[in-house]
């Protein structure tokens, strides 16, 4: 009852506002330039069918290799700054203000710097975006471990190391997931920023730039549920592992 | 030498933005092998940094902390901790949690060795069943009594308890006094307790060391002359309660009140 009601609700909720949109469309009697309706996109998705697979999966694999990336060095960042005061200081406005800036405004240096290479480009826009949270998160998550946490270690002569694998790192799992969970939509963000301003015939964003040049507005529109679509997909990826490796934090409920 | 801690001497400061804090002027504690050492005093006369030092976890500035006759320099294994929080960590077990330390201490020994220590362990602070569950599915107590199977499930020779029960409420409290009494009687081991709880100091200690306030001094020490296999009962016979206003006037001179009425 508990599972159908998980699945049964949030499909229900898509229902409704497939419904809303279809009626306001209707209602205003828009022409598809203007919006296109729900009922526009399955054709739209069943004549670029072959397209839809290849340029999801080319977005789905950079943006994960790019999120994979910012995991590794987001975490790095995250435990250097967490051990160490001097790193913290001196990390910190470096990443707020790389941070600050509209990553949009990178696709161009990106673009120019590594010349044709596209795949790379992509991935690495992936990762730019997303490490902040990332390290910021494991960073605090680590500098604020209780002493005593420390200590019943310590006092037995444990290593730092040992201090680290066993005790620090696994409490800030926690926190490592609720920034995943940023870093995911942020990474997949990233990927099509790429694919949209700086177009190379790749990715879910080349096809809807296809469909801007065409005038098939219901492909653009096909596209955008996609890419929400897909964006569901990773996001519900990083919530079964979090499941798995901090399922521990969550609370009975009640 | 007959002592298993000797604490010479010992004066440290803490260096703060306005100077030096002294916390410990020229204490000196000992306690035989085997003893339970109660340790009472004012709010914040550094009753806790009395117990990183006997671990090992800072230098004094001055004087010397033996342990076995050996010059302490820095952790050793032969020591358990327990803390007011329990901190156990809250993605292992209870069971997981005992055997913490002997993951550290015995890395060789065989897994079925450590459940079985650990598990023995449990049992004896009343909480079989509970070995399979989660830190968050206890109670405040139940908590309090797997971070003590914790703290002694290397077979430490010393045990050093900073406000363990502090947290917990009075009859709670006294549950886990009797559960201290009866592990001691099963698991010698020699003990410091830093507590605020003049009951509890009579209820468990062989000696009870009253710190003055800051910088703590030794300023008391009290002979407890109860039998071993004491039950609560005992703290309202007059031999007890005779102790125990003798360690409230301490505490009373220790706060600088000594004229106040009483």
């Amino acid at each position: 009852m508990d599972m159908m009601r998980k699945i049964a609700v949030p499909i229900a909720a898509v229902l409704i506002f497939l419904c809303l949109w279809e009626a306001l469309v209707w209602v205003n009697q828009w022409p598809n330039y203007k919006m296109a309706s729900p009922s526009d996109l399955p054709p739209a998705f069943w004549k670029f069918r072959h397209l839809f697979l290849e340029m999801g999966w080319q977005t789905l694999w950079r943006t994960v290799l790019g999120l994979c990336i910012a995991v590794v060095v987001g975490t790095g960042i995250g435990v250097l700054m967490g051990f160490s005061r001097i790193a913290r200081d001196a990390l910190y406005p470096l990443l707020v203000g790389f941070n600050a800036i509209p990553k949009a405004t990178l696709v161009p240096v990106i673009a120019l710097l590594f010349v044709g290479q596209h795949d790379f480009n992509t991935v690495l826009m992936a990762f730019l975006i997303s490490f902040f949270p990332i390290a910021v998160s494991v960073g605090i998550g680590l500098s604020t471990l209780e002493p005593e946490y420390r200590d019943i270690l310590r006092s037995l002569g444990a290593s730092r190391m040992t201090i680290f694998w066993k005790i620090a790192l696994p409490k800030t799992l926690p926190e490592f997931f609720g920034a995943l969970k940023v870093s995911v939509t942020l990474a997949f963000i990233g990927t099509n920023l790429v694919e949209i301003v700086s177009p190379h015939g790749r990715g879910l964003g080349a096809l809807f730039k296809s469909g801007e040049t065409n005038g098939d507005y219901p492909l653009m529109f096909a596209v955008l549920i996609a890419l929400a679509a897909l964006g569901i997909l990773l996001y519900y990826a990083v919530l079964v592992l979090e499941r798995i490796f901090a399922g521990w934090a969550e609370r009975p409920s009640g | 030498m007959d002592n298993l801690i000797d604490i010479k001497g010992v004066t440290h400061a803490y260096r703060t933005k306005s100077g030096p804090l002294p916390v410990l002027d020229d204490l000196n504690i000992s306690v035989p092998e085997g003893e339970f050492a109660a340790v009472v005093g004012p709010s914040g006369c550094g009753k806790s940094t009395l117990t990183r030092l006997i671990a090992g976890l800072m230098k004094p500035d001055r004087g010397e902390v033996w342990l076995h006759g050996e010059r302490v320099t820095g952790p050793r294994r032969t020591v358990g901790m327990a803390f007011q929080n329990p901190v156990l960590l809250e993605w292992r077990t209870i069971l997981q949690n005992v055997i913490l330390p002997l993951e550290i201490v015995a890395p060789g020994m065989p897994r079925r060795d450590r459940e079985a220590r650990a598990l023995h362990l449990l049992e004896m602070v009343g909480l079989k069943g509970f070995e399979h569950k989660r830190p968050s599915e206890l109670s405040g107590g139940m908590r309090q009594r797997a971070s003590l199977c914790r703290a002694i499930v290397h077979k430490p020779d010393v045990l050093i308890m900073d406000e363990p029960f502090g947290a917990l409420d009075a009859f709670t409290r006294e549950d886990l006094w009797q559960t201290m009494r009866d592990l001691r009687a099963a698991e010698p081991f020699t003990c410091v307790l830093i507590t605020h709880d003049l009951r509890e100091s009579v209820f468990l200690g062989d000696q009870v060391f009253v710190l003055s306030g800051r910088p703590a001094r030794t300023q008391a020490v009290l002979d407890v002359t109860l039998p071993a296999d004491r039950t609560l009962d005992i703290l309202f016979e007059p031999e007890a309660q005779d102790m125990l206003h003798y360690l409230r006037d301490q505490i009373r001179i220790a706060q600088g009140r000594d004229g106040e009425t009483h």
